[in-house]
């Protein structure tokens, strides 16, 4: 039910996306992501994108790789 | 990819080695539904040692959708002429012996709907067709529910309504700490966590000295999510992790939380199977009213109904894990569900069912 997918927009028409998941074309809302741009990936749950994904934020994962080093 | 993936693995399979050689049992709670699927799907159960257990916590918001709560969606649509869409978990849930799909079959006018906002626009395009959204949901749909409620306000619809059933994720981790729990760590909603943001758990830890991790779906990022509050364990020193920072910000979605707090008033709320909870639900406000379908149409107020036997409830507190029911498999199946916990693919029962015990 939480259950969402990752799409990336391809056209923005005010405050709709259409929004490509691997190849299936669909009109996703951004009101909970005015600020996306056409390009960014988005999480996307019951027709709404609700998260915009980050890239840079991936350096964090692997900072927290390193708390696992067992002494 | 690769290479963190062998690293990863390494040191998740050094980790589980290390918890089998101190042989102190882990009870871990995996409170999404979605990671429930998940963590079955992709394998990782059989990987960890008998000594560190995985427990589905109540995570499944059409699970915790009282009986009644489908009952009276059954009643609204078969005693009124109107058009309802839902989505597609809800048709499967048995309401007094009875399902939607059925009443679909006999011809009454339900619709499966990936998104509250096509009933929205099915209203806008039928304006003489009465439309009423059934949905269940926690903090991920709660802001598509909110909106389309904005939206409906604001074109001024007035054949357009709603029967909801939202709650929201942390009371009931409070409600679980009121009671006897043995939960080690808690493997925290990753989707849920995007719209109320990571700072929403870190009490578990705070105030409970409990680890926590908020994760994601993929093999890789619960892979790491188990790593990190299992490695806290070992360690004895309490960690609160965001496993799942490419998605889950520290303070979450703020138009998200903002169309919620607008849309919806915080009230008590009815968890099947574990009953109230304080502070756990969200109700449309006063000035929303218009679209609360339940007085629209004058429905009655209806006790809350437990199907005898189902043991739901102290599945999605952790006390007992599924074939500890005694009608799991035989009498409850997804084919026949008797509880929640076995119509929803993503209820305990029925990824148990779906994928063996381990
Ligand atoms: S097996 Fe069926 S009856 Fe038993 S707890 Fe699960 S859903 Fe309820």
């Amino acid at each position: 039910m939480c259950l969402a997918v990752v799409g990336k927009v391809e056209k923005i028409e005010g405050e709709l996306a259409i929004v490509d998941l691997g190849g299936v074309l669909q009109p996703v809302s951004l009101v909970m992501v005015p600020q996306v741009q056409v390009g960014d990936f988005v999480l996307i749950h019951t027709g709404y994108a609700v998260e915009i994904i980050s890239e840079e934020a991936y350096n964090e994962t692997m900072e927290l790789l390193k708390e696992l080093r067992w002494e | 990819m690769g290479m963190i993936n062998a690293n990863l693995l390494k040191m998740f399979n050094n980790l589980m080695n290390l918890a089998k050689e101190k042989g102190q049992t882990i009870n871990l709670m995996e409170v999404c539904g979605t990671h429930t699927m998940a963590l079955f799907e992709h394998g990782i159960r059989s990987l960890l040692p008998e000594n560190i257990n995985l427990v589905s916590g109540p995570g499944c918001p059409v699970c915790v959708t009282g009986e009644e709560v489908i009952v009276e969606a059954m009643d609204l649509i078969e005693n009124n002429t109107v058009t309802m869409f839902t989505f597609g978990d809800m048709m499967k849930v048995p309401g007094e012996g009875r399902t939607l799909n059925e009443l679909k079959a006999q011809g009454f006018p339900i619709k499966v709907a990936y998104s509250p906002r096509v009933a929205l626009e099915f209203a806008e395009k039928n304006p003489k067709i009465e439309v009423v959204f059934f949905g269940a949901g926690f903090e991920t749909t709660a802001p598509a529910l909110g909106a389309v409620i904005l939206e409906a306000f604001n074109k001024k619809l007035n054949n357009f309504s709603v029967i909801l059933s939202v709650k929201t994720v942390p009371p009931a981790i409070h409600f679980l700490f009121s009671q006897e729990i043995r939960i080690n760590g808690f493997i925290l909603p990753g989707h849920v966590s995007a719209v109320i943001g990571a700072k929403s758990f870190r009490f578990i830890t705070e105030k409970y000295q409990v680890p926590a991790v908020v994760t994601g779906f993929t093999a890789e990022e619960l892979l790491l999510g188990i790593s990190l509050v299992v490695n806290s364990i070992l360690k004895r020193e309490p960690g609160y992790y965001n496993a799942y920072p490419t998605v889950v910000r520290e303070h979450g979605n703020i138009v998200a939380q903002k169309i919620i707090s607008e849309v919806f008033e915080i009230g008590d709320a009815y968890w099947r199977g574990i009953g109230n909870i304080p502070s756990s639900g969200l109700f449309l406000k006063e000035k929303f009213a218009k679209f609360d379908a339940k007085k629209k149409f004058g429905l009655k107020d209806r006790q809350p109904i437990i199907p005898r036997g189902c043991k739901c409830g102290e599945i999605m507190l952790g006390k007992v894990l599924p074939p500890a029911c005694p009608l799991f498999g035989k009498a409850c199946t997804p084919e026949k569900p008797v509880g929640a916990c076995m119509v929803s693919s993503e209820g305990s029962c029925a990824a148990y069912f779906k994928y063996g015990r381990r």
